[in-house]
Order: C-alpha cells, then structure tokens, then sequence
C-alpha cells in the first residue's frame, strides 16, 4: 500500500528496533527519538480503555480495518501486565488483530508494562512519539485491562475511549471517579448483549452526575502529577458521546471512527492546545522526578539507604521520616543548610 | 531502589502456530513457562501463516521465534518461516519448532535452519536455557538470573 508515509529509509525493521531500544533505555534509541521529537505531532493518539473483557483489542482491529479503507495508515501499541514475580508477560491482544499482520500501512507493537501503575508502561509516550514521528496517521494506545484507578493513558492520548460491555459492573462501578472521567467517547461494546441498554442508560446517569459544576476539577484529590483535565468537566462545547457496538461484527464502529474524528476537530480549535501543554506538564514534572530521584540514589548510596530501610522494618523509623532523612543527607552532601 | 536500565530487559519471545490444527495447549504451557522465566511472551493464537508470523516477529522485534505445529505440514511451514525471516533481515534470530514432529524429518529441519526441535515431555527448563543460551549476542545482560 502506498499511503504508508514513514521517513524514506526507515523500515519497519528500523522502527521495531528502535522502539526496542527505546524500550530498554538505551541511550542511542533516546537520541534518535530527540532528534525526531519536532517530526512528531501529526498523528492523532488515541487512548482505548476498559475493563479485561470489553473487547478493547477487537474495538481496535475493526477501526483499524476502516481507517485503512479510508486511506489512513495505524500504529497500535498494545500494553498487556507484566508478572510482579517474575517479570515476565504473555502479550495476547494480537490474536484479535490477526487479520492486519501483513498490511503494509499497519505497524503493531505489543508492550508489557513492566511493572508501570496506571494502565500503561513508563516508555508508552516515548514509544508513541516514535510512531507518530515515523509518520502513521492513527496512533492506539490500548491499556492493560484497566478498572477504575488507571488513567495515565489520558496523560498521552489525545483522545480517550472508554469501553464498557454489559454485565461487567454494576450501576455503582459506573459512577466511580477514575477511568470513566477520562473519556472522551464511552462505547458500551457487545451490544447485542443482554443489558446493553441498562448500560448504556447507566453511563448516561453517571455523565450527568459528573457534570456538576467545571469548579469542582480543581479539588479532586489528587496530587499535581495525577491530575487529568476530566472532559465531562470541560465547557460543554464537547458533549461525551455514548456509542454501541459490536466490534466482532463491525457494527457501530463507523460511529466511533467518526467521533474521533470529530473530536479531534474539536481539539483543534483551541481545547487540544490546553491539553497538550497540560499533558506536557505533567510529563516534564514526571521525567524530573525520576531524573532527580536517580541522582539522589547515586549520592546517598546503597549503604546508607539500605541502612533506613532497615530502620523501618524494625519500625524505629516511619517511611516518611525515612525519606526526609535521606532528603537531609543529600543537602549537607551538597553544603547547605537541611530543608524542612 | 529504582532499577537500573540495564537491569530490566527482559527477552522477547514469539510463541506462533503455524498451520491448521486447533490445539494450542502446548504452545500456552511453553508462553507460560517462558513467562515464568521472566521473558515476554508475545502469543499470536491459532492458524498463522507463515507471513503473519515473519511480520509480527519483524514489529515485534523479537529475540526467538517458537513454533507449535501438530499438523504435519511442518516440512514446508517450518522451513518457510526461517525464509521469510532471513529475507526481513531477521536471519540471527533463532527459530525452535514443538509439537508433532517425526524423528526423520528432524535433520532435514535443522539443515533449513531451524535451531531447535523440542518432542513432546522435553523438560520446559531445557526449552528456557536453550533460549538464554542462543540470544546472548542480541540482549547480553538478559542472560542473568533474576
């Protein structure tokens, strides 16, 4: 297919390889993906979310299909958890994609999310700028299974689809604070379903009641880092639509494509520029936290450090006070005065 | 503490069916194990050709390819993927096969390049080392125990 429109030179070869790298942390695949940042920002990212069963990988694969005879071209990055025992992960949401292995305008990646909380792993946005900078027109980010907490993806995608099936929750799980605040566009998928429109009906009541008032998303809770803008706390200019479908038949699935499109109109006339800076808040304040937090490791050292934490098994020292020690070793270290 | 980068590499591993047969037990038992030795395990279910195979394995970027087949079209599927993986520049990648596998076809399959022939009953931590052992060159340090 010729709509593929990747740099010249890089193959698909060179892009697996460098997301691998990426991936991994090494420094070279980080510099290619410097180097590439200003490419990026044509492709539209999209978030798909939902509960392990909603049928988010064949939500994906039937967009996917359509976006394709529309002439655009996808990149999925499908993160499935890793084993907190062993590390290890069987990575199964290809099996639903199968039929788009071989399209040339297709490029899938799974992903494990090694450890990372939130839905996602920690290099998921690195790895999507690669994509999008490699030039695909459609970027999915489908989470890990994900319940009510995990509501990274909304920090990298510009547009959040949650998926709902019948008979996975009851009217009260609809109603928690969480991931049904960060979609953009809710699908109620296997429609064909007993209780589909109980469903839909109850994700209705819940929009409402997350509409109250724009001022209360300023008093969520939450700390600085974990703070998403809620789009059913935006201006109304954007009303959260609730779709059916039946991914495994195709039906429905033109509605959802075209909301996205819509949505991503929507973003551009002026809401999609205060997202972004948002997103690119919290992602700089992240990436100062882990940076600040490994040169912290490296001066207080594994013996020091090691050193508290035992401390703490032997309940002499509360985790906090643990960690303000620590804080106050590294400012002496550096000749100053301990902050409070 | 934070692990280093180095520290969390893990291997990545294509677990495949190539073929006809609807019997993915044994391919589910060995991405379990695998995923148990701490490898990530991307399984792509029933009924691969061998094109669907080469190509995820290609974005998938990964470190070894396992094929189940109980079909007994192994003498021309087998061969095929290693083909089509030498022909994507994947070629240092090392290509095992399980499954039904009869004694005379196996020098025949080796001389195609497939690295590794495990029957049925081979012991899943000799699958494992075999692994750890052909893929030093691509991620060194996902050789260490964890």
């Amino acid at each position: 297919m010729t709509s593929d429109t990747r740099p010249p030179r890089l193959t698909k070869r060179d892009l697996a390889r460098l997301i691998t790298g990426i991936e991994n942390g090494d420094l070279n695949a980080l510099r290619t993906l410097h180097e590439w940042y200003g490419h990026a920002g044509g492709a539209h990212i999209i978030g798909v979310t939902g509960a392990p069963g909603s049928g988010k990988s064949t939500l994906i694969a039937a967009l996917t299909r359509l976006a394709r005879s529309r002439g655009q071209t996808v990149a999925i990055v499908s993160v499935d958890p890793s084993s907190p025992f062993t590390g290890g992960a069987i990575l199964g949401d290809r099996i639903r994609m199968r039929e788009l292995f071989e399209d040339d305008g297709v490029f899938i990646r799974s992903m494990a999310n090694r450890g990372a909380l939130g839905g996602i792993a920690r290099s998921t946005a690195d790895i999507v700028t690669a994509l999008d900078a490699a030039g695909y027109d459609l970027v999915f980010i489908e989470t890990v299974g994900a319940g009510q907490a995990e509501v990274e993806v909304a920090h990298v995608a510009e547009t959040v689809i949650v998926v709902e099936a019948p008979g996975l929750g009851d009217d009260v799980q609809a109603i928690k604070a969480g991931i049904l605040e960060i979609a953009d566009i809710l699908v109620v998928n296997k429609a064909d379903r007993e209780g589909a429109e109980r469903a839909v009906s109850t994700l209705q009541a819940a929009l409402e009641l997350a509409v109250p008032s724009a001022g209360a998303a300023g008093h969520h809770g939450y700390g600085a880092l974990h703070r998403v803008e809620s789009p059913a706390m935006a201006p109304p200019d954007w009303r959260i639509p609730i779709l059916k479908t039946i991914a495994t038949e195709g039906d429905g699935v033109a509605a959802v494509l075209d909301a996205i499109a819509r949505h991503r109109q929507y973003l551009e006339q002026g809401a999609g520029a205060r997202r972004r800076a948002q997103r690119l808040e919290h992602e700089v304040t992240l990436r100062l936290r882990d940076l600040l937090l490994k040169r912290a490791m490296q001066q207080i050292g594994p013996t020091r450090y090691h050193t508290l934490i035992e401390a703490c098994v032997a309940r002499k020292l509360h985790p906090q006070e643990a960690a303000q020690e620590l804080l106050n070793a590294l400012v002496r270290d550096d000749g100053h005065a301990p902050a409070e | 503490m934070t692990p280093t980068p180095e520290a969390t590499r893990p291997l990545r591993i294509l677990i495949a069916k190539p073929g006809l047969d609807g019997h993915d037990r044994g391919a589910k038992v060995i991405a379990r194990a695998l995923r148990d030795a701490g490898m990530e395990v991307i399984y792509t279910g029933l009924r691969q050709t061998p094109e669907m195979i080469a190509a995820a394995a290609l974005q998938e970027d990964v470190d070894a390819v396992g094929l189940s087949i109980l079909s007994g079209a192994h003498n021309t599927l087998l061969p095929r993927v290693v083909e089509l993986l030498r022909q994507n520049g994947m070629g240092d990648v090392p290509v095992f096969a399980g499954g039904i596998i009869p004694d005379e076809d196996v020098p025949g399959l080796k001389a195609a390049g497939i690295a590794a022939i495990f029957g049925p009953g081979t012991p899943l931590s000799e699958i494992v080392a075999f692994i750890r052992e052909h893929t030093p060159s691509r991620h060194p340090i996902a050789n260490r125990d964890s």
